[in-house]
């Protein structure tokens, strides 16, 4: 009895203990995000900060389904032209101001209508926003919008508070005022970024950290030896390379998942003067190119295998991958004859490809085994801002380059190769695929949009205006007493139930 | 001296305005598009549109110029593309950690490379030059990234005693920040100390080697005395020339050490804005940098005018 009780006095001692003593969590970033304001923010890694300082309307879990988060409730009427979302109660923003149906109208219209909002063609198909009462509100869309839910799981569904808005402007960025788990309190540039716990969240029981920092180290050597040392709890993107390293070090866990977004080699055929040549001008050759490349060989060589290989926009995991479209394996001696067909022993392009140490490789490796079906490929490493200057311009033949993808797999395709699509720097044009796309943009239907997609995709891989690689991981290391982290395909790192081991 | 601070001083504002533009003309020939790299992955139109329009990139060279130094004249740098922090708040942050970590580093390059310096010539020939030399060799080939890199993974990851990077500003935790700073400043006063012992080691031949040492030696003057009266001050011009140069390189920004232990000052700053294509705190941190460049070199001028009379007359 004694034992016992001197056992429970201990626990709770020990409780007493743990809630008593403020609770850090330091996450290293790969790079410094930019402003600090939804609407006109554009980096990956100010996503991951706003997981935790911004509540969206709707989240997505790990099969990428939408799950309620600031919405509990969504309908779809009239035909997909309206949605009715209903909202959680007793939400309230950092500032105390509540959250309510006008706070949605507001928060659409600000990304609408603000000059500096990046979310502008993201929320162009909502023509109206209606405050049904203030727990409902209602979207009026001009035509069907499959990719709606999607943009409100993201940023243009982050929702600020309209007092703080109103009040800063443009310049909400410096002490941006959301409804998340963690509220703002200092940023110092490309150092870090502090947030402290927001206990009137309403979920706050489930995030078990009073403070979080997140630290830019761009370094990936310096990002791991801080995590060695125990000066960071994670960091996102482990280079593949210091897999083993993590893996031999009890202290440290690895957490990977395939993400949404792919690499490959975009091909200009028919973006002005540089797209005249074999390569951008016969389907052919660029089958060829294919054929020559091993994919499983790159991934393995050059990333220690630490990818997925892939041949369409979306991963083979993803219910849209075309069962059509199988990947191909390596065949240099059909490669060299499908070379003869077209009227060619031998061609020679240029690639360019971005200057890091990873985009080297790959252009190497690449490059040498196209060399053995008689593909002879210049590479030229340019530094990242040029290269999207030079493709955009059609001063490329081709690039290696790749997109970080995106929930809805509109937004891994439409952009690219419709016609008049805004990246679609290849500048691949088939009304045929036009078509499908956008049809796959305008149905809720689940069975028929990929049949849409596999369809565009079966016409795209006859083009091949990008021959797509593989799908890169991300991969994240972790201190081992970090628990319950989940990876999502987002790579957003959502700290719900995170807690440090004692 | 009064004039002849005042004739130098007088050169400062062409150079400044010389410099400035410099900078502007050669951010323009920079490949890429600022918009595009402000714009993101999507590459919305409308975006890149209003990027342009904001930051008159549509205008000729000369008229953006013209809205940029009119504004620098009334104290306004500009505002971040990126961030949209103004350009002088970004300053304010990054140039107190500059300083420090420059400070710091001439501080450390002195005490090891002006005795080292001092003690070799003295030495000159024996086991203990020979050692010097070797030192300062090995100081002067070790690349800055790589020593850093390898004393993070000694000092912090494999004995603890050192956090591996970060910054705390020395107002909110003064012990911390000596931490965070002692490495980077060691890395990059090492390299400096090297350079400063070969100059200090052949200023200290040359001055021992002349008539006026050899007069104070032949009248009696203990050695001590000859060492440091006579010869060591006359052999400090290199080395005021050297640290005022080198702490004007390190005002700019000590790009891979700051890379490397992630401290937050000019460097990152300015590498992270070529890259994004930030012309106006590209500009901010240039312009900064240079005239505290120009500052030190008066600064070292003066400096000549006391350790040497000759300048003087």
């Amino acid at each position: 009895m004694t034992r016992k009780l001197s056992l429970a006095v201990a626990a709770g001692i020990l409780l007493l203990g743990t809630a008593a003593s403020a609770e850090t969590l330091k996450i290293g970033l790969a790079d410094d995000p930019d402003v600090l304001d939804p609407d006109q923010s554009r980096t990956f890694v100010g996503r991951i900060v706003y997981t935790a300082l911004c509540d969206k309307l709707v989240d997505i879990d790990t099969d990428l389904n939408f799950v309620p988060q600031l919405a509990t409730k969504w309908d779809w009427s009239d035909g997909g032209k309206t949605l009715t979302m209903t909202l959680r109660k007793g939400a309230t923003f950092h500032d105390g101001t509540a959250f309510d149906a006008e706070a949605v109208k507001y928060n659409i219209e600000r990304s609408k209508t603000l000059p500096e909002s990046r979310r502008k063609s993201e929320v162009k198909s909502i023509e109206t926003v209606e405050v049904v009462d203030p727990l409902t509100v209602r979207f009026k869309l001009a035509a069907p919008d499959a990719t709606l839910m999607a943009t409100l799981s993201d940023r243009a569904g982050m929702m600020v508070s309209p007092k703080a808005a109103e009040e800063m402007g443009a310049g909400l960025g410096a002490k941006l005022v959301c409804s998340g788990p963690f509220k703002f309190v200092e940023r110092v540039q490309q150092d870090r970024i502090v947030l402290e716990k927001f206990a009137e969240h309403w979920n706050a029981k489930n995030f078990h950290f009073d403070q979080v920092i997140y630290r830019t180290i761009p370094d990936s050597t310096v990002r791991l030896a801080n995590l060695q040392a125990g000066d960071l709890d994670m960091l996102e993107r482990l280079s593949p390379p210091d897999i083993a390293t993590v893996k031999g070090d009890s202290k440290l866990a690895i957490v990977d998942v395939v993400g949404l977004g792919y690499q490959g080699i975009t091909i200009n055929v028919g973006n002005g003067e540089r797209s005249k040549t074999p390569l951008g001008q016969d389907p052919r050759v660029r089958k060829a190119l294919e054929l020559s490349i091993d994919r499983n060989a790159l991934n393995q060589v050059v990333f220690d295998g630490a990818h997925l290989p892939g041949n369409q926009f979306v991963s083979p995991q993803s219910q849209f991958y075309a069962k059509s479209v199988p990947m191909p394996g390596r065949d240099v001696a059909k490669a060299k004859a499908l070379l003869k067909e077209a009227g060619l022993e031998k061609f020679e392009f240029e690639m360019q490809f971005p200057n890091s140490p990873d985009g080297t490789r790959t252009a190497q490796v690449i490059q040498a085994m196209a060399a053995e079906a008689g593909i002879d490929i210049k590479l030229r490493a340019t530094e990242f801002a040029t290269m999207l200057k030079e493709q955009s311009a059609g001063n490329y033949q081709a690039t290696q380059v790749g997109w970080s993808g995106r929930v809805d797999p509109d937004g891994n395709i439409h952009t690219f190769m419709t016609c008049k699509g805004g990246i679609n720097d290849s500048k691949h044009c088939n009304p045929e695929v036009d078509k499908l796309l956008d049809a796959a943009r305008q149905t809720n239907s689940l069975e028929e949009r990929k049949n849409l997609y596999a369809s565009a995709m079966e016409l795209l891989d006859q083009a091949r205006p990008i021959i797509y690689l593989w799908h890169p991981k991300w991969i994240w290391a972790l201190r081992s007493n970090l628990k319950g982290y989940v990876a999502y395909p987002d790579a957003m790192i959502r700290l719900e139930g995170m807690r440090k081991a004692s | 001296m009064l004039a002849y601070f005042l004739r130098r001083l007088m050169a400062v504002v062409p150079t400044v305005v010389l410099v400035s533009m410099f900078v502007f003309a050669l951010q323009q020939m920079l490949p890429g598009d600022p918009a595009l790299a402000l714009a993101g992955e999507e590459r919305d139109p409308e975006s890149i549109a209003y990027i342009r329009e904001k930051y008159h990139l549509n205008e000729p060279i000369w008229i953006q110029y013209g809205y940029w130094i009119g504004k620098v004249l009334q104290g306004d740098l500009g505002i971040s593309l990126r961030t949209n922090i103004p350009v002088t708040e970004l300053l304010a942050q990054k140039l107190p950690v500059t300083i420090q970590l420059a400070l710091m580093a001439i501080a450390i390059a002195l005490l090891i490379g002006v005795p080292m310096g001092v003690l070799s010539a003295l030495k000159r020939g024996t086991p203990l030059d020979w050692f010097a030399n070797v030192t300062a060799l090995s100081g002067l080939s070790i690349p800055n990234f790589w020593l850093g890199i390898l004393l993070i993974l000694l000092v912090s990851v494999q004995l603890g005693w050192l956090p591996a990077s970060g910054y705390e500003s020395p107002f909110d935790d003064l012990a911390q920040n000596l931490k965070t700073m002692i490495m980077p400043a060691f890395v990059l006063g090492t390299s400096i100390a090297a350079t400063m012992m070969r100059h200090t080691r052949s200023a200290m031949l040359e001055v021992l080697k002349s008539d006026y040492v050899r007069t104070a030696r032949a009248k009696g003057v203990r050695e001590r005395g000859v060492i440091m009266r006579h010869a060591f001050r006359n052999a400090l011009i290199p080395v005021v020339t050297i640290g005022t140069l080198q702490l004007g390189e390190l005002l700019a920004g000590a790009v891979l050490t700051e890379q490397v232990f992630t401290i937050p000052g000019f460097g990152k700053q300015i590498v992270d804005a070529v890259f994004n294509r930030d012309y106006a705190v590209v500009q901010g941190v240039v312009l900064c940098s240079s005239v505290a460049f120009i500052g030190l070199n008066l600064a070292a001028d003066m400096a000549y005018f006391v350790l040497n009379p000759r300048i003087r007359v």
